[in-house]
């Protein structure tokens, strides 16, 4: 066969698989390096490096749901449930308020004596990570025959069910005998502060130690969602998102790959529920509400779907607007211009207004993935549609 | 009617050893019966060719085969194994690869991409190997990508062609790509639905010597779809037509090509 090489539309060379590009390895350095040195500028209690360390656990959170969302095509809008599991992780593992029972494993002096389960935060992290993949192969469990619109309805029940079991389960689960679970509204506190091992105690005066936290947790992250997305499993979720009748006849078991999807995504969303739970001091049902779901989907939308650098930052842009630009920098204009009323209660209307002018000017994100590129470029004909084989058997 | 060499060449494929074979297999959608009790037989290291008009059953026949259709009745053996209740990716990681009758290849790829989709069921990698890049999958990974490009060779498209996302491929080259990712899972049986689709007379020349490439290389068997009659007389040891879902022939390219049914399913009843 023959190579034909007449009215051949122009090609996009895409980026190889293996092998980088040496350019875009120095940005990440300096990038990285800049972010490690940040703290150091600042006052160890300065509300910067705070809002630094909110915005980088929206980059864990951001680059979780990027997996499901971005790469596996399966639009997941109940992520909030795994921030919640994570949390109360968290919570019941490290506090007092499990009050009948004594365990202490691997935490400062001062907490040996109080009652309750105090592990150390590490030792939490994986039971969290296990607890919420397992959550996720729950949730992704009923979506695997659906498609688009469908998985996000399922998802975003999903989410409120584990809002609504958090908001009642003080008195019993499901309303079965009368143990309390989380609490309620009023929540599970003080939660312990994490505690690493070599390092002086977090306080919740120097945000520093908490900042270098959240950057190792961060780039950890970056860097597994590099690696998977360079992989046969990375690819098997690529191919199911364009095509999935085309991907289960190519041998890919679209069960075992879209659960291991929900389970990652889950597990690096329970990951940060565990720091941010320690971080607020705090974990109660009033945080867990869908609008978080919508948040963390509106950094990757706005970063670029299955982009990991434009996830980041996505969530970085998204979480400076919500904790600095809008309740500090622009939250005096409305009186300014003689209105009365306070910006932040604005947010999301903000947020709404944003998404809106980056779907016209540029939908495939701030920093598109390579393949997006491809796909929103002119050149393409027609968007590739093909027509759905209606009984497909997984 | 035939010579003896092709009398000869008739027996052998009917009493060879079988790489597939159908039994009575029927799909029932609602009222409509699509695929209504073919039996059949592709024997090993042979092409053989289903032909029938628009909505005779050609491709949901295919979807059964290759499990993407649950049959309503009968049973599919592959390599004597029965495949019949087997989930799609099973019957490819047994052997079975297929392309699709309008290209299905993952656009947004590249072609090596797509090409190292098709040997997902042919690598281990698991989640942590490929988070720790262990020094297998290092290895797994680089003769992989080797691999494909051997394979995008192989079928003919361009070196220089081998990173460009497949939606911005010609026509010719991304039939082309759809093959070598089917062949990527290194497939016993090859499925091809209307593979010269949309190909001027030369490139459907070139396919069709290409198909015996394959078959005599590789040691494949082809089933093809095709509505091509040139392509179908001229590459099939065995030809198989469908009409309303039923077999209404079979046999070697010339004798079913003047058996009255088909020439009435074709070309409507005479007189």
């Amino acid at each position: 066969m023959s190579t034909t090489t007449a009215s051949k539309p122009r090609g996009i060379k895409l980026p190889r698989a293996v092998g980088k590009v040496p350019l875009s390895r120095i940005i990440a350095v300096v990038a990285v390096t800049i972010a490690i040195l940040l703290p150091l500028f600042y006052d160890s209690g300065s509300a910067f490096i705070e809002d630094s360390t909110t915005a980088l656990i929206y980059v864990v959170m951001a680059l979780g749901l990027n997996i499901v969302v971005g790469f596996a095509g399966l639009l997941d809008l109940g992520y909030v449930a795994f921030f919640a599991i994570g949390a109360y992780t968290m919570g019941w593992f490290g506090s007092s308020f499990f009050t009948s029972q004594d365990i202490h494993i691997g935490v400062a002096e001062f907490l040996q004596a109080q009652p309750g389960i105090h592990l150390n935060w590490l030792l939490i992290l994986p039971i969290a990570a296990i607890f919420t993949a397992f959550a996720g192969a729950v949730l992704g469990f009923p979506t695997l025959r659906l498609r688009g619109d469908y998985i996000a309805i399922v998802t975003l029940a999903f989410g409120e069910i584990i809002g609504r079991i958090a908001i009642n389960s003080d008195e019993g689960v499901f309303g079965i005998g009368d143990f309390n679970l989380t609490n309620g509204r009023s929540g599970i506190n003080p939660v312990d502060k994490i505690d690493l091992p070599f390092v002086e105690r977090f306080t919740s005066l120097n945000f520093r130690p908490w900042y270098w936290t959240a950057l190792g947790l961060a780039l950890v992250v970056v860097f597994v969602n590099f690696r998977l997305r360079d992989s046969r499993i990375g690819r098997a979720w690529i191919a199911i998102r364009e095509d999935e009748v085309a991907a289960v006849s190519m041998g890919i078991p679209t069960v075992r790959v879209k659960l291991l999807a929900y389970a990652m995504g889950a597990a690096f969303g329970g990951m940060a529920g565990t720091f941010l739970g320690s971080w607020f001091g705090t974990v109660n049902a009033d945080q867990f509400e869908f609008s978080f779901s919508i948040f963390v989907l509106a950094m990757i939308i706005l970063g670029g779907l299955g982009s990991i650098w434009g996830v980041v930052v996505g969530a970085l842009a998204l979480s400076f607007i919500n904790t600095r630009l809008i309740p500090d920098v622009l939250n005096t204009v409305p009186s300014k211009i003689g209105l009365d009323f306070d910006l932040t209660e604005l947010g999301f209307g903000i947020f709404g207004f944003l998404l809106v002018i980056m779907m016209v000017l540029r939908p495939q994100g701030l920093i598109p993935e390579k393949r997006h590129q491809a796909e929103f470029a002119d050149v393409l004909e027609d968007g590739g549609e093909h027509e759905t084989i209606v009984e497909t058997r997984v | 009617m035939s010579t003896p060499e092709a009398q000869a060449e008739q027996d052998r494929l009917n009493s060879g050893p079988a790489i597939l074979e159908t039994q009575y297999l029927t799909k029932i959608f609602g009222g409509l019966t699509a695929v209504d009790g073919v039996s059949f037989r592709v024997p090993a290291r042979s092409i053989v060719s289903i032909i029938g008009p628009n909505g005779a059953g050609k491709t949901t026949f295919f979807n059964m085969l290759t499990g993407l259709y649950r049959p309503s009745l009968g049973s599919v053996i592959f390599d004597g194994k029965n495949v019949t209740t087997r989930r799609p990716d099973q019957i490819t990681a047994l052997g079975v690869a297929r392309t699709f009758q309008n290209i299905r290849l993952f656009g947004t790829m590249s072609a090596v991409e797509n090409v190292l989709v098709g040997q997902h069921a042919r690598l281990k990698a698991t989640v942590f190997g490929s988070i720790f890049r262990t020094p297998r999958v290092r290895h797994e990974e680089r003769d992989g990508e080797k691999k494909s490009r051997e394979l995008l060779s192989y079928v003919g498209v361009n070196a220089r062609r081998h990173d460009d996302a497949a939606s911005f491929l010609s026509y010719g080259d991304q039939r082309r790509v759809e093959i070598a990712r089917a062949l990527a899972s290194d497939p016993k049986l090859l499925l091809l639905d209307e593979p010269t689709a949309g190909m001027n007379p030369q490139e459907s020349e070139q396919l069709t010597q290409f198909m015996r490439k394959l078959r005599d290389e590789l040691n494949l068997s082809i089933l093809l779809i095709e509505h091509d009659m040139k392509v179908v007389m001229g590459v099939s040891e065995q030809v198989t037509v469908l009409d309303h879902g039923e077999k209404i022939a079979e046999g070697e390219p010339q004798a079913v090509r003047h058996d009255p049914r088909v020439v009435e399913a074709y070309l409507g009843k005479q007189g």
